[in-house]
């Protein structure tokens, strides 16, 4: 599905990343987790395209996507959520799904300004699929709050249908349950099975132990901008690396 | 959407009546430019208010419009509708190249390179004397005509430049309101989180600023034929900052704003004459108080005010509103 074939960052001399290589089986959930400062969101702004990484390359689906603009991914499958949620604040909750469907949808500038049919026609579609998207979510009921209004909570899960709208097969999440109470952070896990289920693969770097521990079918565990172990959750809570690298090394 | 449509048919009714109720040659004529500016100022807040883009010279795509319509049908002797729709696409185009390079600068930036444009544009006009006529102007530019109809009173000008409107201001609504729209609006908010929902940011804001301008020019041309006469002042910074501030105190993302604040400010320098000199203190004055306690412009304000008086009759009465 996804493969990372190493990676290396360097920022003005500082070494984020250090030829990190692994790769991401399709429909399942995989936690990339880490001590702060391991390199986790820098590996996720170079998946995602918004960093350009100084070597290695990405490979999704088999092509090479380094470099490429970030508006093209969505179109080719993968979609994003950011740590500290990049909500469209002044429109409405629903008009921010419906911007999830834009790489779904196709009248220009013209046929919208003069209401083409077909523009019209794609419209009302992808008004009833937002709505989808949000009953999915469990928000419809707050379609019409302009979106900056929104609780933390409700804005990480209108952030996931946004996501989803894009209808990708591979959505990552950049600490999705950062910020969240243990009641909503419940939801979410019960949320990202939900979009497993849909046959999307899942990828989530997270803090909360229990969460990933709980979800997550394969963990990549990065430590100062290198890779220390990848496993099944039971085989990194063994890891004796792992346990070093969180709680410090006794000898 | 059906509510769109009845606050349009209203706006297209108020103005069609206008006439009506207000006459005299003089008053006609205001409107007719409170006309022009809507177009000016609703093409500005597509850029501003949605697009999140901000322009400084704005005034130079009116003034190519003006001049270019002026230059063609006067002495070339074009047809004035030919050259109309031709320096509208040539301006669109133009703005289109502008665009790549400088809506790639953010804010300060993109103020200065704007800035820049405008007074280049702005100096051709000034010094290009043989084409332009330089500073004294360019005259005899002819009226449209339709048929057997010439446009050459305030009336007809008036339902001259108002059908422009009406269209600019339908197409507006209809383009803020769908796919295109929401994604200027996002690229406004969170242009990141815009581009990894595959919105393709550096070329709709190309496009909204190319759109921006040939709307512009398209006025440019209409004031063109109106006036029958041009010269540089009518297209320098001062109109750009304007412009600005109509589409600002009007209220930014929304068409309708972009209405209220041209003909606020339109209006209010004639309805200041009595007080001479001072007219200028109690304008600046009025803007300042007006950004203060109308954050949103005038079409959040005006309703907000209203609720607050009308609140306040129900407080009076006992009544919970």
């Amino acid at each position: 599905m996804l493969e990372l074939k190493g990676i290396s960052q360097i920022f003005g001399g500082v070494t984020a990343l250090n030829d990190v290589s692994f790769s991401i089986h399709a429909d399942q959930v995989t936690g990339v987790i880490g001590p702060n400062g391991a390199g986790k969101t820098t590996l996720f702004n170079i998946v995602t395209g918004i960093y350009q990484q100084t070597s290695g390359q990405v490979i999704f689906e088999g092509s090479d996507i380094s470099g490429i603009p970030v508006e093209r991914l969505a179109a080719k499958g993968m979609v994003r959520t950011f740590q500290n949620i990049e909500l469209f604040g002044q429109m409405t909750v629903l008009e921010n799904v419906m911007v999830g469907l834009h790489s779904k949808s196709k009248s220009g500038l013209f046929a919208c300004s003069f209401k083409a049919p077909w523009a019209i026609k794609e419209e009302r579609r992808i008004r009833e699929e937002a709505h989808e998207w949000l009953r999915f979510t469990g928000i419809d009921q707050l379609a019409h709050v302009q979106a900056s209004n929104l609780p933390f909570g409700k804005g990480r899960m209108l952030e996931i249908a946004r996501a989803m709208a894009c209808k990708p097969r591979l959505i990552l999440m950049d600490e999705p349950a950062a910020g969240l109470n243990s009641q909503e952070t419940v939801g979410l896990a019960e949320l990202i099975r939900k979009i497993r289920d849909l046959g999307v693969t899942v990828v989530l770097v997270e803090h909360d132990m229990e969460l990933v521990m709980d979800i997550c079918d394969r963990i990549v565990v990065l430590n100062l901008g290198q890779k220390l172990a990848e496993g099944t959750p039971r085989e990194i809570q063994d890891n004796p690396e792992v346990i070093a690298a969180y709680l410090g090394d006794d000898e | 959407m059906k509510k769109e449509l009845i606050k349009y048919a209203v706006f297209a009714l108020c103005i069609l009546l206008a006439p009506l109720a207000f006459s005299g040659n003089y008053l006609m004529n205001v409107l007719v430019f409170v006309g022009i500016h809507t177009m000016l100022a609703v093409a500005l807040n597509l850029l501003l208010g949605y697009a999140g883009q901000i322009s400084l010279g704005h005034a130079a795509f009116f003034g190519l419009g003006a001049y270019g319509s002026g230059i063609l049908s006067a002495t070339y002797e074009w047809n004035p509708w030919l050259a109309m729709a031709v320096v509208a696409l040539v301006v669109g185009g133009l703005a289109f190249a502008i665009g790549f390079p400088i809506l790639k600068l953010k804010g300060h930036y993109l103020a200065m390179a704007t800035l820049g444009m405008g007074i280049i544009v702005y100096i051709v006009f000034n010094e290009w004397v043989a084409i332009t006529g330089g500073p004294s102007g360019f005259s005899a530019i002819p009226n449209l005509e339709l048929g057997p109809l010439v446009f050459d009173s305030d009336l007809k000008n008036y339902y001259l430049v108002w059908t422009f409107v009406l269209g600019c201001v339908l197409l507006s609504v209809n383009l803020a309101n769908s796919r295109i729209g929401r994604a200027f609006r996002a690229i406004h908010d969170a242009e990141v989180a815009a581009r990894v929902m595959g919105v393709n940011a550096r070329l709709l804001k190309v496009q909204v600023f190319a759109l921006s301008a040939m709307i512009c020019a398209i006025a440019g041309s209409l004031y063109a034929h109106v006036m029958t006469f041009v010269a540089p002042p009518s297209f320098g910074f001062n109109i750009s900052v304007e412009l600005l501030t109509m589409v600002v105190i009007g209220g930014l993302g929304s068409i309708y704003g972009s209405f209220l604040g041209a003909l606020l400010l339109t209006l209010l320098p004639e309805f200041l004459r009595f007080m001479h000199d001072y007219d200028i203190v109690f304008y600046g004055g009025l803007l300042m108080v007006m950004t203060i306690f109308m954050p949103g412009g005038l079409v959040h304000g005006i309703p907000e005010l209203f609720r607050k008086i009308t609140g306040l009759k129900n407080k009076k009465g006992g009544a919970h509103a």
